[in-house]
């Protein structure tokens, strides 16, 4: 029960793209399509579940003034290992994604998920944590790009649902992820009640 | 356990050590992945190869690395179905556009294809359709010896992508990049003609 709620905690009540609004950067960058978004939620999710469990069991080796450069390596050291997979087993992702892998060290979603709960809590509760916000943020960039991909290209997850030359261009565009984006906090809002 | 406190020595220690953890890790993933990386790319390159110059079993007999008017590395790649050549123009709408195409003997362009481009989506992003056989910009069949590519609006016969005449203009300065480099190497048959640099094999 308490595993299920932390949980259900990272994928709504404190959904990172959502409620938190952090991580705005790969959110608006990468949803150009549905695919896009899932992989880069995926990939952060990786790096989030494997730096929450070793901090976690790292947390009492750390002295209190160096815990965030500590945290950076670690983090860093992480997306690095995982650029280098994704480049030699998912080279076609590792294209599309480019320069927003590296990018994931400075997420403020796993750095702050660091310093906010696996700093204070165990490692399988901070793996819980890492799984439900990574599922959150996975969940959250998948419905943003498969509204941009839709609207836009009048294509979901590459199969066409209509001709290409409906679409709105601008959805594809960066002012096209601001409004999908305002909008989908508004409905998230409304409906959760928050 | 109860937490260490934050001494000098305490600080300088931890630090260190997953420095050292850290790089140790990363030394390994490398190493296991080096080799895949590698076999990637060659693949990458075989099958534009292949797909530029229309062929399925092209083999590279000669690479060979020129500089083009601003120093950007143009690399040819001699086969046994044609040549094919790899070059980039640095002014494309979001940044570097690479692109590699393949000649036949005369000259006249057998195909193409964007091997990086960091073009806008929807827009000049289109440029790997666009120009192919049969598409609104089509330059296969074109000889860029007889007339150089420039877009319409240029005073050349090119359609330029609709709203991206930016991007248009730089991919066609790269294809011209790339004939220039093909007819240099060419005329001094086999021999660079522009300025030699690291030949492989």
């Amino acid at each position: 029960m308490k595993y299920l709620n932390i949980l259900w905690n990272g994928i709504l009540k404190e959904n990172p793209t959502f409620v938190l609004l952090l991580g705005m950067c790969p959110t608006l960058g990468t949803t150009s399509s549905a695919i896009n978004g899932m992989s880069m939620g995926l990939a952060t999710m990786a790096v989030l579940i494997f730096s929450n469990l070793i901090i976690s069991c790292v947390k009492n080796l750390i002295p209190d003034q160096v815990r965030i450069p500590s945290y950076i390596v670690v983090i860093a050291s992480l997306v690095t290992a995982l650029q280098m997979f994704m480049q030699a087993y998912t080279p076609e992702v590792y294209k599309t994604l480019g320069l927003f892998i590296p990018l994931i060290v400075v997420n403020c979603i796993i750095l702050g998920r660091a310093e906010a709960f696996a700093a204070k809590n165990g490692p399988v509760e901070s793996i819980f944590d890492g799984i439900g916000i990574g599922l959150g943020f996975t969940i959250a960039l998948t419905l943003l790009g498969g509204i941009r991909e839709l609207l836009g290209t009048g294509k979901l997850f590459g199969a066409t649902l209509w001709a290409e030359s409906y679409g709105m261009l601008l959805f594809v565009l960066a002012p096209g992820a601001f409004i999908a984006l305002g909008y989908l906090i508004a409905v998230v809002k409304k409906t959760m009640k928050i | 356990m109860k937490k260490l406190p934050s001494t000098l020595p305490n600080m300088l220690c931890v630090l260190t050590l997953i420095s050292v953890i850290a790089a140790g890790a990363l030394a390994y993933v490398n190493q296991l992945t080096a080799g895949p990386i590698e076999q990637n790319k060659a693949r990458t390159l075989a099958e534009g190869i292949n797909r530029v110059l229309g062929a399925n079993d092209a083999a590279v007999q000669e690479t060979s690395t020129v500089q083009d008017a601003n120093d950007n590395d143009v690399v040819i790649y001699m086969t046994n179905k044609g040549v094919a050549v790899q070059a980039i123009d640095p002014n494309g709408f979001g940044g570097t556009l690479k692109v590699l195409v393949g000649f036949d003997d005369k000259g006249t362009i057998k195909g193409y294809t964007v091997l990086e481009h960091a073009e806008t989506p929807g827009l000049g992003a289109k440029a790997d359709q666009w120009f192919q056989q049969g598409e609104k910009g089509d330059i296969i069949g074109k000889n860029p010896g007889q007339k150089e590519l420039t877009v319409s609006k240029d005073g050349g016969d090119v359609d330029a992508i609709t709203a991206s005449t930016i991007t248009s203009r730089a991919f066609l300065r790269a294809v011209n990049v790339a004939f220039h480099a093909y007819a240099g190497a060419s005329a001094t048959d086999g021999q660079t003609g522009a300025t030699p640099h690291q030949p492989q094999n």
